[in-house]
């Protein structure tokens, strides 16, 4: 039977796994001592288990335990990552380069230092989201000290080549940042292979607890070290204080496990499931895949269609589909996603975008639904859209002086 | 964003979705708003040149749910109105009737402007004179 409504974001947040539920629940009742706490037992299961689940999420991305610095989430970790990096490193220079297409959380992070005197560039994307690596290499200069380029995009999906982008940032001698959020726990990161000397990330993208994540940062090749944030305990090896959030990090380490055993499943299943739809949606006439449908992650697709508000279309089956969409009707600034306008897209393609992020609990009865609603509802709506008539009628929407306001 | 009852109900069952024949001279159109925007509305009006009353009113827009239920409103309201009933018509009459929030009041400035833009449109047919109205704050 199919259950209403159907959950289609799963790139702002995931659903808890309820194997994750079961291994947090003893940590909130039982065992809820600190971690902190050396001297008796209730302390020592805490740090035992602390221990424990920093194993498992450095495993799940190839890293030493000792490289995961837990934290409240991809936010605070971004933060820590970047201002910590920019203040450890002041001595070498104040420059650092990242796209127009990061979130929010970098690129405010990155507003925040330019204006206590650093530099930051920022670069384009091409019209399919990725950075061009040319431009990246001419943009590093004597004074950079961090290259900070997202690994997967959150609103298209789009996967930066972190490779080829850390092979540049060594051999001028800058470190590579990256917000990792929407990828890890979902493709294979590996900061070894992929040459990351820091990184995002967070449980609650990939089945785990809100109020968790971590930064990355390399102990080895180059041994890299970044100021603290926030002042008190000094936990976490000094750089991040605050009692840790024991039940949110077992849930972690246990979400990261469940990832690296089901991740090639789920992706098999999921990117058929993706695939489907958008080939079912893409049959509407003037729809339009966002960003890369070759560097793209598994389970996102990015769709606008033509003609057709996002907001209004949203509220065709938002009741029983949960989506969200590029429009930003409801913000005061009538303002349309950054990132889709960042590939170079029209606000009025941008404002008919739908975003789509399948998950590990979607099915094929939901997809089936959900083509059928979609396509249903831009259907009506372009009956009722002036534009779609004009369209029909040859005339260059273009062309026409609109009054704008 | 929960929207009110009333705009879920304009949006699910929209009044007078269509098109008038523009080239007549009993309709007047007015085109508001731009994609760019994400709002367009358009709304016709077909006037009884002899009573001066608005027999028939039709809309097509391009926006969110609060933009489809100020259009879809407005063509209940005008027709049976003579025109200048219509030109007393104010968008905050679509804020209080439909609950439109803050975010939302520049989808009752369109409405409100898309209907003068169709009496002026249906005027100048005519022989009459634009009216020129003071502009709209909220945009």
């Amino acid at each position: 039977m199919l259950k209403l409504p159907i959950y289609l974001d799963n790139n702002a947040t995931t659903p808890m796994d309820p194997r994750v539920l079961e291994a947090m629940t003893p940590y909130f009742l039982e065992h809820f001592g600190n971690a902190a706490s050396r001297n008796h037992p209730f302390g020592w299961e805490a740090e035992e288990a602390v221990d424990y689940a920093r194993e498992q999420v450095a495993k799940l991305i190839g890293a030493d335990p000792k490289e995961i610095i837990f934290t409240s989430g991809a936010t605070e970790a971004d933060n820590l990552g970047i201002k910590g990096v920019y203040e450890m490193y002041a001595g070498k220079g104040n420059h650092i380069i990242t796209a127009t297409t990061e979130h929010k959380a970098v690129l405010d992070t990155c507003k925040h230092i330019e204006k206590s005197g650093g530099e930051i560039t920022y670069l384009q994307v091409k019209a399919d989201g990725l950075i061009d690596l040319k431009e990246l290499e001419a943009a590093i200069k004597p004074t950079t000290i961090l290259v900070a380029i997202m690994y997967a995009n959150n609103e298209i999906g789009t996967i930066q080549p972190i490779r080829e982008i850390s092979a540049i940032a060594k051999k001028h001698g800058v470190l590579l940042f990256t917000d990792a959020t929407q990828a890890v726990g979902k493709i294979p990161v590996n900061v070894n292979k992929d040459g990351i000397d820091l990184m995002a990330f967070t449980a609650h993208k990939m089945y785990g607890p809100k109020g968790v994540g971590a930064l990355y940062v390399r102990r080895k090749n180059p041994r890299v070290k970044v100021t603290a944030q926030m002042d008190g305990g000094g936990h976490e090896r000094g750089m991040r204080s605050g009692t840790l959030n024991v039940p949110g990090i077992v849930g972690f380490g246990k979400a990261c496990e469940i990832s690296m055993i089901d991740m090639e499943a789920d992706t098999k299943r999921i990117s058929k499931l993706r695939d489907k739809l958008e080939g079912e949606l893409m049959k509407l006439e003037e729809a339009y895949i966002n960003g890369s449908t070759e560097h793209r992650l598994p389970h996102v697709t990015n769709i606008s269609f033509k003609h057709v508000e996002g907001e209004g279309l949203l509220m065709g089956f938002n009741k029983n589909i949960a989506l969200s969409s590029g429009s930003a009707c409801t913000s005061a600034s009538l303002e349309p996603s950054y990132v889709l306008k960042a590939l170079g897209l029209g606000d009025d393609l941008a404002h008919s975008s739908l975003r789509f992020g399948l998950g590990r609990f979607t099915d094929e009865e939901q997809i089936d639904y959900t083509i059928s609603a979609i396509s249903e509802t831009v259907l009506k709506l372009r009956d009722m859209s002036p534009l779609w008539e004009m369209y029909k009628e040859g005339i260059d929407l273009s062309k026409i002086e609109w009054a704008a306001h | 964003m929960a929207y009110s009852e009333k705009v879920i109900d304009h949006y699910q069952n929209p009044k007078n979705v269509g098109t008038l024949d523009k080239s007549s001279k009993k309709v007047g159109t007015g085109l508001v708003g731009a994609p760019e925007c994400g709002d367009v509305m358009r709304l016709q009006i077909e006037v009884d040149d002899v009573t001066g009353v608005i027999t028939d009113a039709k809309f097509k827009t391009f926006g969110c749910g609060s933009a489809i239920a100020s259009s879809s409103l407005a063509t209940e309201w005008l027709k049976g109105k003579s025109i200048d009933e219509a030109l007393t018509v104010d968008n905050m009459d679509f804020v209080e009737e439909l609950n439109l929030p803050p975010v939302k009041i520049h989808c009752s400035v369109l409405a409100e402007d898309a209907i003068k833009a169709a009496i002026n449109d249906y005027r100048v047919k005519n022989g009459k004179d634009v009216i020129k109205f003071e502009e709209s704050v909220v945009h």
